[in-house]
């Protein structure tokens, strides 16, 4: 997995490339842990991510707990097996997934 | 076809893991969303006998993997010799709940749930065995 940090002023897009899993999602959580210091607009580019499983779950859970502190948080460009696995689990419902 | 897999029960060797399910899978014409159903599944099973079923200590985990290309079927068994836990008896979370009320995790084995056509666990001498069936 990479991540590519894209900052503009109070926006923060996270541009996620390959599988965020139980070995990578640790990775993404210490990666959010450091950036979100006057966030008000946090998006994830999902485009180039093949795969995720609850650890990752667990991850975008936190970053919006934290988001809804301070701003707000959007999902984009998710695949369809990853939009499924959204729907399944009442993420559709409860994050902003365009 | 049956394989079998026996790997100390670490994170560490969720890649390993993965590896063997992959390796089953290939020139089976299993599609790309039904393999990966199938590693999230084996991924969050793994998972929690690596976390859970020998803690504090560690031990190994049994993977057994037949394919049946008649029935357009897999199945995988999981076997542990750690305390007896049946990861099915837990409620399912309720994901229709708002996000304040939601916890955060708990979602990997409604996953596994969801995304197999058939799941069930059985204690055998003195072992976890949890077995997950695929249509493919």
């Amino acid at each position: 997995m990479t991540i590519e940090q894209l900052k503009n002023e109070e926006k923060l897009t996270l541009a996620v490339e390959g599988r965020i899993d139980t070995k990578t999602a640790p990775e993404l959580e210490k990666t959010l842990q450091g950036v979100l210091d006057g966030i008000k607009e946090l998006v994830f580019d999902f485009a180039k991510v093949s795969y995720i499983s609850s650890a990752g779950l667990r991850v975008l859970m936190m970053a919006q707990n934290q988001m809804n502190q301070q701003g707000t948080m959007t999902i984009l460009h998710a695949n369809k097996d990853l939009m499924e696995i959204f729907d399944i689990t009442g993420f559709t419902e409860i994050l902003t997934i365009l | 076809m049956v394989k079998e897999l026996d790997i100390a029960a670490v994170k560490d060797n969720l890649d390993a893991v993965l590896r063997f399910v992959e390796e089953q899978l290939e020139n089976t014409g299993c599609s790309p969303k039904t393999q990966m159903q199938i590693e999230l599944a084996v991924e969050e099973i793994f998972i929690n006998i690596a976390s859970y079923a020998y803690y504090p200590e560690t031990g190994k985990a049994m993977i057994r993997m037949e394919i049946k290309p008649e029935q357009r079927e897999v199945s995988i068994i999981f076997i542990d010799l750690g305390i007896p836990y049946n990861p099915l008896a837990k409620a399912d979370p309720d994901v229709t709940l708002p996000f304040a009320q939601r916890k955060i995790g708990g979602l990997g084995i409604f996953l596994v749930k969801k995304n197999m056509d058939d799941i069930h666990y059985e204690y055998v001498n003195g072992s976890n065995v949890l077995t997950i069936i695929k249509k493919i």
